[in-house]
């Protein structure tokens, strides 16, 4: 079995890419589409909060995607730190814009759905607050890679603020667990045994099978994204330094 | 269309504001994609002529 080391090679990433690509994104639109359709046409009223339940097959995938894609960037800077392997920190700066939209989807989202359910659009509850920080995170860790010339110091210095910004990306999944305040609510979709039946804020399988659907479409297209991005950074990395040879000849 | 009651007016703005941003990232990273891998042919093109 091939190691996964050896997709640290430039070349090797962008053949293997290339072949999963279309199937990836052909896979991505088709659930994201099924899942949105299913949860927008197909699903009833809550009791409670009428059509705006609609809402969650958007904001709860986009609120994961938004927490993993900076924990997905964590996992390839420490390998960048560790092995320096380029593609793993090029995987990061990839994936960055990606986890920025998802949390502008995620707040845009939740202050939609909030203002008719809490009468406000914004609360400086835990969990907002840390997703907002988050995203403020990752407009500067972009801004960091542009405002840097030199790729692997850029590299360094967006691992060591992808580290610290970690600590709001745990803290955005677990706020309502560390502070008991708040308006946002606790974990109801994750939680163990949710779909099962055994709590009483369990998520009605209506709403959760779609819901689970349109969560598969948003990791699809992130990784579909994740792997497109990659490639044109790698690319863009040799075009600089082909650029470079070119004015040193 | 379902019948989105009183709450219609965020339920569509919800989604047209997500699915706006998704198409906007999917376009921009696609037009990115393209436009950085024709610079790396051209220049690739102009080494391989200079020999």
């Amino acid at each position: 079995m091939a190691s996964i080391w050896e997709y640290a090679n430039p070349v090797k990433f962008i053949r293997t890419t290339d072949r999963v690509l279309p199937w990836l994104s052909a896979a991505a639109v088709v659930t994201l589409v099924v899942g949105l359709v299913w949860g927008f046409f197909f699903t009833p009223d809550d009791y409670r909060q009428g059509s705006t339940v609609k809402i969650i097959y958007l904001h709860v995938p986009a609120a994961l995607m938004a927490i993993n894609a900076w924990l997905m960037m964590l996992v390839a800077s420490l390998i960048w730190i560790v092995r320096r392997h380029h593609v793993s920190a090029l995987a990061a700066r990839a994936a960055a814009p990606v986890g920025a939209v998802m949390t502008v989807i995620a707040l845009v989202t939740g202050a939609l759905w909030g203002q008719p359910m809490w009468g406000t659009w914004w609360e400086w509850d835990p969990r907002l607050t840390s997703f907002l920080i988050l995203f403020l995170f990752y407009l500067g860790y972009m801004a960091l890679w542009a405002a840097i010339e030199d790729d692997d110091t850029a590299a360094d210095l967006t691992s060591i603020l992808c580290l610290v910004g970690s600590v709001f990306a745990i803290i955005s999944r677990y706020a309502v667990n560390f502070w008991n305040q708040g308006l946002h609510q606790g974990a109801s979709v994750m939680r163990a045994g949710a779909l099962a039946g055994d709590t009483e804020e369990r998520v009605s399988n209506v709403f959760a099978v779609p819901l689970f659907v349109s969560i598969a479409g948003f990791v699809l297209l992130f990784i579909a994204l994740v792997f497109l991005r990659t490639q044109t950074e790698i690319r863009a990395r040799r075009t600089r330094a082909l650029l470079a040879r070119e004015r040193m000849s | 269309m379902p019948d989105l009651g009183k709450y219609a007016d965020v339920v569509l703005s919800s989604y047209a504001v997500s699915l706006l941003l998704i198409v906007a990232l999917v376009a921009v990273s696609i037009w990115r994609a393209r436009r950085i891998k024709s610079e790396l042919d051209r220049v690739e093109a102009r080494g391989k002529n200079r020999g």
